[in-house]
């Protein structure tokens, strides 16, 4: 099948399911998960089978708006949901080093689970605030952790709390404060440091930094990328500034009303988007560095995930749809013009690296002309 | 050469601000600052010695890390806050908050955005309530009929349309951009002349962000609005704003030109925020060295007491510094910093200014 543009689709064979993979053990592999909230007007379904697995020593970051899915696809994923939600379908394989074969996250019991969780899979949560326990300080809370998942003396559990302080650079004497007493900063380098309290194989963080100054972020991204290299942990980073994950992530997988719409390698997303929901992210932030650009942003909001229109639910916001985008049936297709084999898109007719159409809402500010003139006498 | 209104050059700098020639000023801050008392002996000075205009129809962004201050100095403008020191004056009249009707009055000129659309509109109250309310309060409509076309109006004003469909709602049928939306038209009803937006798109996705920056920078240019754009990211001020303050510890270390002052920063600070900012471009940067912005050590404290507040994390910093807290001083005909060390940390912005207007730091 040809379309417009010379596109070609990569033959029938693919769909989201078995997307071709590169080299490297994926550590953890979720395939065509399903997860729908039940409520009283019929199910939502937030996310709708979504394939994608993590590569050992990997950071994938998982972009979208608030309400696409990408927390319930982690958290379903381990099986962290509880009721109305409801995982609906699918399969996600584990591989870790200390385990003796892969197993599937759904299947397993709640004893198996618990020793999964944290010992293998630990998540660090978007508001440290409500994540930490306000009645403990900061030893306690992550002894409780330790003493918890791992078979250690009190004495061996003190040393591992001290070196992890250590280790996301918050100094010993804060060991007795309590969560208020920390800044915001602190407070998620604490929760970083819990999560690799345990020595897991898989780091779920999901919006570590939203609450963040720019200045600390950057901190605190450096940091997990040492820790990274260090401890040779993959990451799932779930965030809605792809700008960030431009700079920070492998690969990029990019979620929208519950589906995956485009996922490939950073370099690929930044100079070769496919998806026009890709291509419209990327023109929402402004830029610091480099010569001003028009922006657009993504006009509109996201659909309604309880009544779904048949096709491409970008549809409504989309500078280049047409009657066709109402059969799109959203299985991930590789960019066949693309040199990384790992590049797929749910939009079958777009070409990557098209401009975006004239006519949306820009923010164009100009420059404030007379202080430039100012400074030029 | 021009010729500068004595009016509009700042009294402690002597710098005419890049907001200047949008409209006539209608707020100034001179020298104002804000104490707190924590616990019997301590003070935290929030805000010191701050100054800078307003003017209609421009935008000022106030740019800096939490707990720098810049939320107190809008607490302060809008009379929420007592000064400790300084004076602002609205139209050239000292602002007077006494009584309540003063108060009110100075309301119905100044109003302010917060950043948290979740928690500042109340979960049992209507769309139709929050703006019916600043609506009788502040305009001179009595009949129903009346204040329900104002609160339409409002409302396309902010373009949440169709107006009716929303007049019914409560805050959580809406989404995040649309209670900001509320927000702003709740500002709006008020007929302001100035309006500070404390963080006002921070908590919005990054795709509605830019929608929302558009909506009031047209919202500026239809009603002639002064502007005080509060944020910590000092992309969006590049795009947005006409004059960047960046705050620190309190006070304002760097003043000038959005444009100029993002790609050619002075102060020590300014520059690691610039660095500090995702940069698409450096893809894999982070990953490949593993460490962040140069010379930057996570967690290497909070501001210093005694000399340049930032001095514990600027990798310029010397002797001088750690004993003595720099002023903010001229660098050109429309930009300051607070540094001694401008030759080391800047040398290209005090060259352009010397070229361009003959002018030095000191």
């Amino acid at each position: 099948m040809s379309v417009d543009g010379g596109f070609q689709l990569a033959g029938d064979g693919y769909s989201g399911a078995d997307y071709p993979r590169s080299h490297g053990e994926a550590v953890l592999e979720i395939s065509d998960l399903s997860v729908a909230y039940r409520t009283q007007a019929g199910d939502v379904r937030a996310v709708n089978q979504v394939s994608l697995d993590l590569r050992a020593g990997e950071v994938v970051g998982l972009v979208g708006e608030s309400g696409s899915g990408k927390s319930t696809l982690a958290y379903g994923a381990c099986r962290l949901l509880r009721a109305p939600a409801l995982i609906t379908g699918g399969s996600v394989r584990y591989r870790g080093r200390r385990m003796p074969r892969p197993v599937d996250i759904l299947e397993l019991t709640a004893d198996q689970l618990t020793g999964l969780r944290w010992r293998e899979i630990a998540i660090v949560f978007q508001s440290a605030m409500n994540a930490l326990n306000p009645v403990l300080n900061v030893r306690d809370q992550m002894l409780d952790v330790i003493h918890a998942h791992v078979d250690v003396s009190r004495h061996e559990a003190m040393d591992k709390v001290g070196s992890l302080l250590d280790l996301v650079g918050i100094p010993r004497m804060r060991l007795r404060s309590y969560p208020h007493e920390l800044s915001g900063g602190m407070r998620q380098r604490v929760m970083i440091a819990m999560a690799l309290a345990t020595d897991p194989e898989v780091v779920i963080m999901d919006e570590p930094t939203t609450a963040l100054d720019v200045v600390v972020q950057r901190e605190i991204l450096a940091q997990i990328a040492e820790l990274r290299h260090r401890l040779a942990f993959s990451i799932l980073f779930i965030t809605h500034d792809l700008s960030l994950l431009l700079e920070f992530a492998d690969r990029i997988a990019v979620m929208y009303a519950g589906r995956l719409v485009e996922v490939a390698t950073a370099g690929e997303i930044h100079h070769e988007a496919a998806h026009p929901y890709t291509m419209g992210l990327l023109n929402s932030f402004p830029s610091l560095h480099g010569p001003r650009r028009e922006l657009a942003g993504i006009p509109g909001s996201p659909p309604d995930l309880l009544s779904p229109a048949p096709g491409c639910p970008f549809v409504p916001r989309c500078g280049y749809s047409r009657p066709a985008c109402a059969e799109v049936d959203m299985s991930l297709t590789r960019v066949t013009s693309s040199t990384d084999p790992s590049h797929v898109t749910a939009c079958p007719f777009v070409l990557p690296g098209e401009s975006l159409s004239a006519g949306k809402p820009n923010l164009t500010v100009s420059v404030a002309e007379a202080g430039a003139e100012e400074v030029a006498q | 050469m021009t010729s500068v209104d004595p009016a509009e050059v700042q009294p402690s700098v002597g710098v005419v601000s890049a907001a200047a020639d949008r409209g006539p000023l209608t707020m100034e801050a001179i020298s104002i600052s804000k104490n707190f008392r924590i616990g019997r002996h301590n003070t935290l000075h929030a805000v010191r010695e701050v100054s800078f205009n307003l003017y209609r129809s421009a935008v000022v962004a106030l740019v800096g890390e939490s707990g720098s201050g810049k939320t107190t100095a809008a607490r302060l403008l809008a009379g929420q806050e007592r000064l400790t020191a300084g004076t602002i004056r609205l139209d050239g009249k000292p602002v007077d908050v006494g009584s309540r009707g003063a108060f009110r009055r100075y309301k119905s000129e100044v109003q302010l955005v917060f950043q948290d659309p979740f928690a500042s509109l109340n979960p049992v109250h209507t769309v139709s309530h929050h703006l019916e309310r600043p609506v009788r309060l502040h305009q001179a409509v009595t009949s129903k009929a009346q204040v329900r076309a104002e609160v339409i109006a409002l409302l396309e004003q902010v373009r949440l349309t169709p107006a009716q469909q929303f007049l019914g709602k409560y805050p959580h049928e809406l989404s995040g951009g649309q209670r900001q939306r509320v927000s702003f038209a709740r500002a709006l009803a008020a007929r302001p002349s100035v309006l500070l937006a404390d963080e006002p798109v921070s908590m919005l996705d990054v795709s509605i962000r830019l929608e929302m920056l558009a909506l009031l920078n047209d919202l500026r240019q239809r009603l002639k609005l002064a502007l005080l754009y509060i944020t910590h990211d000092i992309a969006s001020a590049r795009y947005f704003a006409d004059e960047i303050l960046v705050m620190y510890a309190g006070r304002i270390v760097e003043r000038g030109p959005a444009e100029e002052l993002t790609q050619h920063p002075a102060h020590p600070y300014t520059q690691l925020l610039v660095a500090s900012a995702p940069d698409p471009d450096d893809l894999g940067g982070m990953l490949r060295n593993g460490s962040g912005s140069a010379g930057q050590r996570p967690g290497s404290g909070g501001p210093a007491a005694v000399g340049c507040p930032f001095s514990p994390r600027c990798p310029f910093a010397d002797d001088r510094c750690r004993a003595d807290d720099p002023a903010l001083v001229r660098v050109s005909s429309s930009r300051a910093a607070a540094c001694w060390r401008l030759d080391v940390a800047a040398p290209d912005v005090l060259a352009r200014s010397k070229g361009g207007d003959g002018d030095t730091t000191k």
